[in-house]
């Protein structure tokens, strides 16, 4: 069953279309990356799945007990953090606010808040300030607070705009980790050749038109020929290459 | 000395009232400061002596009459700083030089002159009974609130669009804070007067920010920094004769003063240790 179906959805800002007639389902479990050039609406596309905007016409439905509000977003990163003092402790913690009502955190909460700093790695940073980490322990900080605020679905804001590459590649690895482990992952993403490798679903967004598909069938289309240079990696493909020279 | 300062009723319904400004600005002042809205604290207290000044020329209650006006410009503010189709500080600042414009325009019309001075630059003797009483009632309510809504303010201050995203609605908690934060510009204008104000809002986040790391900390570390100050300022005042709000306004910047050398010789000592450590 879908998690979320998006039914000749069109979003736009002030009545003009920057997306037009999608409609596509995401399944649970699956790894979703939203490639394009930049102004495709990728980032439009996203804010329509987080509730930020609504859009002009048709329907975005959430089944499989998934609730808009119980998305684990990561964002990108805002200038007012840069200088933010707050613990990586408090940064976790505050990703549990959309499952409780109290005023103060419940031991529940606290102990979510634990868990899922263990599994993104950084139980031992809970103490040291946000603004001191590295990129890539803060990009594992925010990950861990979406964590918090999910138990089925991950929407990543090119989430590594910054890193380093050993740093880029240890969030990917990361992030498939927890797709393994029954969590589905929408990714905006630049990265084009990590997208192939890692995503078991692309959605390409073109003006006026967009792919989605499996992987595979991606690398085998018109618009993912164009956009990319690398040939299909798998087996049947690179040997039907090699006996075609 | 301290003793015999305590036997005049005025001096104490000042020091009642102004530490509980002190703490409620720099509570504020934290997420104010954080959220790059400084100037709105600025801005607010420009509005607040105008209404002062209109209200003085029309012989009605000063705080009945700031309560209101000052929560509205604090609503508008906070628009024009979150829309940023106009040029947020560019406006904060016309208003605020048209707000003070027009209380000197009135004070000098009315006549009433000699008051000037101590609107804006505050005065220990301007809290009658009544204005401690209500000051003692909006303190308590910004206090409150504040730690009522403190985890959402964190939430709301660190990462707006996580939180949109996770349900929270941040324009509800920005008008949280711009309602508490014109509340504490009304009950402290009168004792630091309405161009000082702002120092006590800014001045002990910016402090803090120089040493804690944890947001907790900084909120705590602010508070307390606050009510030293304002102690220590009155005290100055007192016994130099000197005005109320400069001289708080001065042990802020005496603290802010302190705390940024600490920080830079800790930084220098955590740098030659990691060198020493390198050497090793």
């Amino acid at each position: 069953m879908s998690l979320i179906k998006f039914a000749d959805v069109s979003i736009g800002y002030e009545g003009v279309n920057v997306l037009s007639n999608l409609s596509f389902e995401i399944n649970a479990g699956d790894y979703l990356c939203i490639v394009g050039e930049n102004g495709s609406g990728k980032t439009t596309l996203m804010k329509s799945m987080l509730g930020l905007i609504s859009p002009i016409s048709g329907t975005i439905s959430f089944n499989d007990g998934l609730k808009q509000n119980h998305i684990g977003y990561l964002p990108q990163q805002s200038k007012i953090q840069k200088d933010f003092p707050a613990s990586v402790y408090e940064v976790v913690l505050s990703g549990c606010l959309s499952k409780g009502f109290l005023p103060f955190y419940s031991k529940f909460q606290k102990k979510t808040a634990f868990d899922n700093m263990q599994k993104a790695g950084i139980s031992d940073l809970k103490n040291k300030c946000f603004r001191e980490l590295s990129g890539g322990q803060q990009q594992r900080a925010l990950l861990a607070r979406a964590l918090c605020s999910t138990e089925k679905l991950l929407i990543l804001d090119e989430p590594i705009t910054g890193l380093d590459p050993i740093a880029a590649q240890e969030l990917y690895t990361l992030i498939k980790q927890l797709n393994h482990n029954g969590i589905t992952v929408i990714m905006v993403t630049h990265d084009v050749n990590a997208a192939i490798v890692n995503a078991s679903h692309i959605l390409h967004l073109e003006k006026e038109t967009y792919f989605y598909g499996t992987t595979h069938t991606y690398l085998h289309s018109d618009i993912g020929k164009r956009f990319l240079v690398t040939d299909c990696p798998c087996d049947n493909c690179q040997k039907n290459h090699r006996g075609g020279v | 000395m301290i003793a015999e300062m305590f036997t005049y009723n005025f001096i104490i319904r000042a020091f009642v009232v102004g530490i509980l400004v002190s703490l409620c600005a720099s509570l504020l002042g934290v997420t104010l400061v954080l959220k790059r809205y400084s100037m709105i604290g600025d801005g607010l207290s420009h509005v607040g002596f105008g209404a002062l000044a209109v209200a003085a020329a029309l012989n009605i209650a000063p705080l009945e009459v700031a309560v209101p006006v000052i929560v509205i410009a604090a609503f508008l503010l906070l628009r024009i700083s979150e829309n940023s189709k106009i040029n947020g500080d560019a406006a904060i600042a016309i208003i605020s030089s048209t707000a003070l414009a027009i209380g000197v325009f009135t004070a000098s019309l009315s006549g009433i002159n000699t008051d000037l001075n101590s609107y804006l630059f505050g005065s220990i003797l301007a809290t009658s009974n009544s204005d401690a009483i209500m000051c003692v009632i909006l303190a308590v309510i910004v206090i409150v609130m504040y730690f009522i809504f403190y985890n959402k303010i964190f939430a709301v201050t660190f990462d707006e669009n996580f939180a949109r995203a996770t349900g929270l609605k941040p324009s509800i908690y920005n008008m949280v804070i711009a309602l508490l934060t014109a509340l504490t510009i009304v009950i402290g204008m009168r004792i630091m007067g309405t161009l000082l104000i702002s120092a006590l809002i800014i001045f002990p986040a910016i402090t803090s920010m120089r040493l804690c790391k944890r947001f907790k900390s900084v909120i705590v570390c602010s508070g307390i920094l606050s009510v030293i100050c304002f102690f220590a300022g009155m005290l100055i005042s007192y016994n130099y004769d000197t005005p109320t709000g400069a001289s708080v306004v001065l042990t802020n910047c005496a603290a802010f003063l302190v705390f940024w050398l600490i920080s830079i010789v800790k930084v220098k000592i955590t740098k030659s240790k990691t060198i020493r450590h390198i050497n090793l």
